[in-house]
């Protein structure tokens, strides 16, 4: 036993103690890194600096170009050298046509307008607020560099935080197990006690045996069973019937009460969308995608072309920012996953990756719906959302957590009501209130009134 | 201790051989039963590997399979648009002004639209003419949703592709114009610029070609009286608003008469404001909707209604016209004497499909110079020239026409002579058809061209001179289906689609640089200058008009001495549209066939409608039998040669003597379902399109089961469920006296019913508190509100034999009641004079003694000529309502804002609220109407089901429902204003049956707001609440019915 308990105390202390090691050595790695950065910035020499351009690239650029793939213009690895080698064309050409890519077309510039039919007859927008300096910047980044000094420190720290906290996870799977086998530890105490009065009372029994003390046998005979002593009592039989019967009907009633009430589904999707990563990680607002829930009785599953708003874009997963955890990776949600999903939805919105265009051929997503109202019951998300100002996750919960969508709150008549109950009204700055809530305020001598007050338990509200 | 003792069975087993008694000893009966026989069909018995146990097998498993199935949840699917229509958000409605020209009903109107699919008309505000929809139109959205509609080209009865079928008409065309023959254009009125400019260029294309317009339900002698005197083939307009004094003779123009649309102006004159309203006299044969409304009704034969015009024009004239009896001349001598005090405030109008009737009106009114006559910007939506029909008829015989396109009409069934039609189609080398149903045309001609409905098409149309409105699709095409005017354009080679027809010809000749977009919004258009220019021109039509009369004197003098001259025949049919059929074009729609007729409230038929001095000489009966339903004699009905056999016959009151009337558009049973085959073709009985025909009449074998959902016709005296008073007690007495609250006694006092109550008092005061105003003066019965209720509340249909059960599901019903004197208030009197029982007299007396038996004996017979009254009851939304305390379940509660609830899932159906309510508008669902083949009314099909309106429940079998006040769109309304940060404006609350009303009879707001327009009408000396001394508390109330009975 006791070396048991030792085992795991010992385990949580070296964990605890690698972590403190770990962290001890991580420490003068950021220092060196921030140090090198500095050091190395003058040195760069690559007619720009890819750090800053990278951001304005991102800022700018990205929106219509990639580096390694086209989009909605042409990829731009190495486009200052291409263009210089294949057409001849100098920094000063690039410059012209960043600032003013339509005057450049119009000035009937043979490579700008190749260009410009190549690409749907899309003119670029002019960036005329980008200087020289900003420029040769994005140029320098658009150059591959290949492990340059400056990312040395960076991967370090990167590889560095990451092993910290693949020990933390450890660490916390650890505790977790450690209480499995505490609560393994007491069954087994317990089982022990079990057996050791068993050995005692088998004991005790031989004594009686071999001491030959006379237990009255007669006593022995008259003595009636218990269960016999129970059934010949009536009473007893009948309250315990009684009470049998209640408490059945208790669990019938209680397991009956869940029928059709689907907390916690999560049915399988045609398409594995993880709210997970787009409101938690990319920190979308959720009305962005659910635009009608503003609107309308519906919050409207957002129709493939407001994912493609984005997806036009993001092609591919990279990843979060702090790489896949161990769970996602246990769970299959690798990069390649995402990807592979985003490609999905590709084919169904019918667009054309390599073309950069839509083929027409489209074919609706068959989501399966999780949350369903029956047909009496009217709810109105706008009512909500918009007068209300209730949060989503209020009655969708945290769903900028889930990796896979489900069903949060029971949706139930009396979870309704509770929190109509219990729910403020937002009369704040809203004039339809203005006359109601003073009248209402003095009524019921409060001065804020609740959704019950405004009359929202009245059966009509909702079933009509 | 054992019994020896030996029970016998018979005296056989004495006989110890006996063979039976050896069979009995061994089996239960001595021969084999014949199982097989009772069981059905031996053979597939004998040969059926099942047997009894195999049998429990299966049923077994198959319980067990099906209850084991049911754990699991059925798995929704939601599908979102791949691309989102930037003008569609789902659950958001949206409207589109559009305008329906079917030929027979034309009107602008709204159309509610729900992810795209068309659910509901409403009327378009901002039209000028016609902007409200009637009873059809409001109907006609369950029509875009028919499942019988052709869904695609067709030629020879087999399908064909529209590439192919414009090539076989482009070649049948050019054939036809090679061999010189005649093309033909057999349309209905379209009164659309740009269809018009369409044939124009048709005709250049294709040279001979005969452009024959039809209306099924001829309006062509005003037609032709308007031409002769004003020079254009068009109606004369009537501003009914301006008219102090209205004369019809049998025009039933707050129905279809002259295309209709003229109840709002009607009702608007017929509110007293300012001790003032119009008068109103109407003679005719028929009851009809417009003469139910007359503050005088006087009965008279066509024939007599002829005379007595040609009376009155003389009288007017100053001229004398002799003919007639002295009745007539005692009843024009009364008119005309009105006429000549009201003068320029008085309008004649004529609803007799005769030339010289329908000149003389026209004459008679330029006579008066009557401000509501309009010549100068007439209407153009009856253009139909009998004339040419008959000709075309006469040349397809002969063999002169090459070509017949058919568009929007259905002349096989609607024409009297169809047979000769028919022959002549033999005739015809190319015959098509663009037609929506499978009607009797279309299975007469060689090549259908599917048409489409007009919510999925473009058009425009000048319903008046002036006034314009476009039509445009509000859903894609249902099925494989193209307008007609698009297809003209594609056989005579434009390659234009109609949008752009339409759009290039508004922008070069109606818009006058306007915006084409914001025409297209409102629907309607008008321009000022145009309006200025007809002004202008009206001033010369004067001076025209006056030079013309001289010459016009000779005609007149020939029409008055034609007229004085008719002859009366000893049976008169008068054949008429109703309200709910119309033309029949619509035949196919459930909703308009279980709308009750307002006159008569029977559903699912039409019949004659005869006297009852006729049904006594000719035996006929009406009598209700035990289960409530209406039962009546047959008739058999001769016009010239054609007989109708077993017609059933109605008993109306009010019915001339002498006449007899049968409406349109029943009997069709091409392309239809079986259950919407009802009613016999009166089509066949319409000689010569003349409405008037002498017809003889018999009483022929067998009893007619009618689906009436009426069943007592009279108010027996209670003045109180329809309060009246005439326009002088109005103006000169206390409302005490013609609207007294009713009183009860309280402590040996008689208090105001109002001031007693059984429970305390609710608060509200704050928030909103809703009220229905109906005021009775304005209300004409016309019914929009009931099918505005059905398609906004999903109100099922449940067929005939339901109906006949009383099992009908109208939430909204409109009460017909008759006089059984000759006024109410006549029969108030009656019942005051009641004195005690009379039993003696009731037994063995004449039973007109003034005993009370007696007396209500009498008093369930209304009158020969009655007074009408109409009603529309819902849920009255009783503040004190006697249905929610009775509810075991508390299934139907109050609510503050003054609505009665219906929690349907909460409802158990025992049915006690439908007994307990006084007003008895609780409807229960006996079965389930949607998705049940039993009940084939367009809710069993994905297509039909479209129209639902997605924020009202689909209620089911068990549950009892009811008008709900709209609690829906109430509750739009209060969310858009919460959204919006503002105030609910007055007039924003509606309900369906509010906003269809287009005389104004109905007003729905919220009284809690003092300055609104409802609390306004609520404080009213007029208002009055239905049944007041029950102590419910309705928050429906209604406006004391005021007749002008004031003769000058």
């Amino acid at each position: 036993m006791k070396q048991v308990l030792n085992r795991i105390q010992f385990s949580r202390f070296l964990s605890i103690s690698l972590l403190l090691v770990l962290q001890l050595i991580s420490l003068p790695s950021f220092s060196q890194e921030a140090e090198t950065v500095s050091a190395e910035e003058p040195t760069a020499d690559l007619g720009g600096d890819p750090v800053v351009g990278k951001q304005l690239f991102n800022q700018n650029c990205a929106a219509c170009h990639a580096l390694d793939r086209k989009m909605t213009g042409p990829a731009l690895k190495n486009v200052e050298t291409r263009l210089a080698e294949d057409e001849g064309l100098g920094k000063e050409w690039i410059y012209k046509w960043v600032r003013n890519s339509a005057g450049t077309i119009a000035s009937g510039d043979a490579y700008a307008n190749k260009i410009y039919n190549e690409y749907n007859q899309l003119p670029m927008t002019a960036f005329p607020t980008l200087s020289d300096v900003d420029i040769d910047n994005i140029l320098a980044y658009t150059v591959p560099q290949e492990a340059p000094t400056t990312s040395g420190g960076t991967a370090d720290m990167d590889a560095m935080e990451k092993m910290e906290e693949k020990m933390m996870k450890e660490m916390e799977v650890e505790i977790k197990s450690s209480r499995h086998i505490f609560l393994s530890v007491l069954v087994l105490l317990f089982m022990l006690l079990v057996v050791i009065l068993f050995m005692v009372n088998r004991t005790l029994r031989k004594i009686v045996d071999e001491s030959e003390i006379a237990v009255e046998k007669s006593m022995m005979i008259k003595r009636i069973p218990l269960w016999k002593v129970f059934v010949q009592n009536q009473f007893l039989v009948f309250c315990t019937v009684i009470m049998f019967l209640l408490g059945s009907a208790y669990f019938a009633y209680s397991w009956m009460s869940q029928i059709g009430i689907d907390q916690g589904y999560a049915p399988v999707q045609p398409i594995h969308y993880s709210h997970r990563i787009h409101a938690g990680v990319n920190k979308i607002e959720c009305q962005y995608c659910h635009s009608s829930a503003r609107v309308s009785k519906h919050s409207g599953i957002p129709s493939l072309n407001v994912c493609m708003n984005c997806h036009k874009n993001i092609n591919r997963y990279s990843g979060s920012p702090d790489g896949s955890s161990a769970d996602d990776l246990a769970n299959g949600y690798t990069n390649e996953f995402y990807t592979k999903e985003i490609k999905k939805l590709y084919k169904a919105v019918g667009w054309d990756e390599e073309n950069q265009q839509y083929t027409g051929e489209s074919q609706p997503v068959e989501w399966v719906r999780i949350h369903n109202l029956p047909d009496f019951a009217y709810f109105n998300h706008s009512q909500h959302v918009s007068v209300g100002k209730i949060e989503c996750q209020t009655c969708h919960g945290p769903v900028e957590e889930m990796e896979i969508m489900y069903q949060y709150s029971p949706l139930t008549m009396g979870w309704c009501i509770n929190c109509h109950r219990e729910t403020e009204v937002q009369v704040a700055d809203n004039a339809y209130y203005e006359k109601i809530h003073t009248e209402l305020s003095k009524k019921y001598g409060v001065e804020k009134l609740t959704a019950a007050q405004m009359g929202g338990l009245e059966c009509g509200k909702c079933h009509y | 201790m054992a019994s020896n003792k030996k029970y016998w069975k018979s005296e056989a087993e004495l006989y110890p051989n006996d063979s039976i008694v050896e069979a009995l000893k061994q089996n239960e009966f001595t021969e084999q039963i014949p199982v097989d026989e009772f069981l059905g069909d031996k053979e597939t018995l004998s040969g059926s590997s099942t047997n009894r146990r195999d049998f429990l097998k299966y049923v077994g498993f198959s319980t067990a399979a099906a209850s084991l199935a049911a754990c699991e949840g059925p798995v929704h699917k939601s599908l979102p648009y791949v691309v989102q229509p930037e003008n569609i958000i789902p659950g958001v409605a949206n409207y589109y002004a559009t305008a329906i020209a079917d030929g027979f009903d034309f009107a602008s109107v709204l159309v509610k639209t729900r992810e795209g699919r068309p659910i509901k008309i409403e009327n378009n505000d901002r039209a000028k003419v016609n902007g409200s929809a009637n009873a059809r139109v409001n109907a006609s959205v369950l029509s875009l949703y028919d499942s019988t509609r052709i869904q695609g080209p067709s030629a020879n009865d087999e399908a064909i592709s529209w590439e192919d079928l414009d090539k076989k008409i482009k070649d049948g065309l050019a054939a036809a114009k090679n061999s010189g023959k005649q093309i033909a254009l057999l349309t209905q009125t379209y009164a659309s610029p740009s269809t018009h400019k369409i044939i124009e260029e048709f005709k250049v294309a294709y040279g001979n070609v005969n452009h024959v317009v039809y209306d099924a339900i001829s309006e062509d002698a005003a037609l032709n009286a308007f031409e002769t005197a004003y020079g254009e083939r068009a109606l004369a307009d009537y501003h009914f608003d301006k008219a102090e004094l209205i004369i019809s003779f049998a025009a039933d123009f707050l129905a279809d008469w002259q295309g209709g649309g003229y109840d709002s102006g009607y009702a608007k004159v017929k509110v007293p404001h300012q001790g003032k309203m119009s008068r109103h006299i109407h003679l005719e044969s028929n009851m009809s909707l417009t003469g139910a409304n007359a503050d005088r009704r006087v009965p008279m034969k066509p024939s007599e209604l002829k005379v007595a015009l040609a009376k009155l024009y003389g009288k007017l004239n100053g001229s004398n016209v002799a003919g007639g009896s002295s009745d007539i001349d005692a009843v024009v001598a009364q008119i005309a004497k009105e006429v000549k005090k009201a003068g320029r405030k008085a309008v004649v109008v004529c609803g007799l499909n005769d030339e010289n009737a329908q000149t003389v009106v026209l004459a008679i009114n330029k006579l008066l110079q009557s401000e509501a006559f309009d010549v100068e910007s007439p209407k153009y939506v009856r253009q139909g020239n009998t004339t040419k029909v008959n000709k075309l008829i006469a040349d397809m015989k002969a063999g002169r026409v090459g070509a017949l396109l058919v568009d929007g009409v259905n002349p096989v069934y609607s024409l009297s002579n169809s047979a000769d039609f028919v022959e002549g189609l033999g005739k015809v080398a190319l015959t098509v058809s663009s037609s929506f149903n499978n009607d009797e045309t279309a299975q007469a001609v060689g090549n259908i061209a599917a048409a489409s409905h007009y919510l999925e098409s473009w058009g425009d149309l000048e319903m008046k001179k002036g006034r314009y409105s476009l039509m445009q699709p509000t859903i894609r095409e249902l099925f494989d289906t193209r307008q007609f005017q698009s297809s003209l354009l594609t056989w005579m080679g434009n390659d234009k689609t109609y949008y752009d027809y339409i759009k290039e010809n508004w922008s070069s000749s109606i818009l006058n640089g306007a915006s084409w977009n914001k025409a297209l919004q409102d629907g309607v258009f008008s321009t000022p200058a145009m309006v200025s220019e007809v002004e202008e021109n009206t001033a010369v039509v004067v001076e025209g008009d006056e030079a013309e009369e001289v010459s016009s004197v000779t005609p007149i003098a020939s029409a008055i001495r034609t007229l004085a001259n008719t002859t009366s025949g000893d049976m008169e049919l008068m054949l008429y549209s109703k309200v709910g059929m119309g033309d029949g074009k619509q035949a196919n729609n459930p909703w308009l066939q279980e709308f009750p007729d307002p006159i008569s409230r029977v559903s699912w038929d039409n019949y004659i409608t005869v006297s009852k001095a006729d049904a006594e000489s000719l035996e006929f009966e009406n009598y209700n039998v035990a289960n409530g339903g209406l039962d009546g004699s047959y008739a058999n009905v001769t016009v010239d040669g054609v007989t109708i056999n077993n017609i059933p016959v109605i008993i109306q009151p009010g019915q001339a003597k002498g006449t007899v009337g049968l409406s349109f558009g029943y009997g069709k049973s091409a392309g239809m379902k079986e259950e919407m085959q009802t009613g016999v073709n009166a089509f066949q009985l319409y000689k010569d399109f003349n409405n008037v025909q002498l017809v003889s009449i018999s009483k022929a074998e067998g009893v007619h089961e009618f689906a009436c959902v009426q069943l007592h016709n009279t108010l027996m005296g209670r003045g109180d469920i329809i309060k009246e008073t005439t326009l002088e007690i109005f103006n000169t007495k206390n409302h005490h006296d013609w609207n007294p609250v009713p009183e009860v006694s309280l402590d040996h006092q008689e208090v105001p019913a109002t001031s007693v109550d059984l429970w305390a008092e609710f608060d509200r005061s704050i928030g909103h508190h809703f009220n229905l105003s109906i005021d009775l003066n304005a209300c004409t019965g016309c019914g929009a509100c009931v099918i505005a209720c059905h398609a906004e509340n999903n109100v099922p249909v449940v067929g005939k034999e339901e109906i006949r059960r009383s099992r009908d599901m109208h939430w909204l019903r409109i009460d017909r009641y008759y006089s059984s004197e000759d006024t109410f208030e006549g029969d108030n009197e009656e019942k005051e004079n009641i004195d005690g029982l009379g039993l003696g007299n009731y037994v063995f007396g004449d039973g007109k003694g003034k005993g009370a038996l007696s007396s209500f004996g009498r008093m369930e017979e209304p009158s020969a000529n009655p007074q009408v009254a109409f009603q529309p009851v819902m849920c009255q939304h009783c503040n004190h309502a006697p249905c929610e305390t009775v509810c075991p379940v508390a299934a139907t509660a109050h609510s503050r804002q003054g609505q009665n609830h219906m929690a349907y899932n909460r409802c158990v159906g025992t049915r006690y609220c439908a007994n307990n309510c006084p007003y008895k508008v609780r409807r229960f669902n006996w079965f389930l109407y949607n998705n049940n083949d039993e009940f084939d009314y367009h809710m069993n099909n994905d297509l039909g089901k479209m129209v639902i309106n997605p924020d009202v429940n689909v209620r089911s079998r068990g549950v009892m429902e009811k008008c709900s006040m709209c609690i829906q769109m109430t509750q739009k309304t209060i969310l858009d204003a919460k959204r919006d940060g503002r105030p609910v404006k007055d007039g924003e609350f509606q309900t369906a049956c509010s906003s269809a009303c287009s005389s104004g009879a109905m007003a729905f707001g919220d009284i809690n707001d003092k300055e609104s327009k409802i609390a306004e009408l609520k404080e009213d000396d007029r208002m009055y609440h239905l049944l007041e001394h029950v102590g419910t508390k309705p928050n429906v109330f209604y406006h004391v019915k005021v007749r002008n009975t004031n003769e000058a």
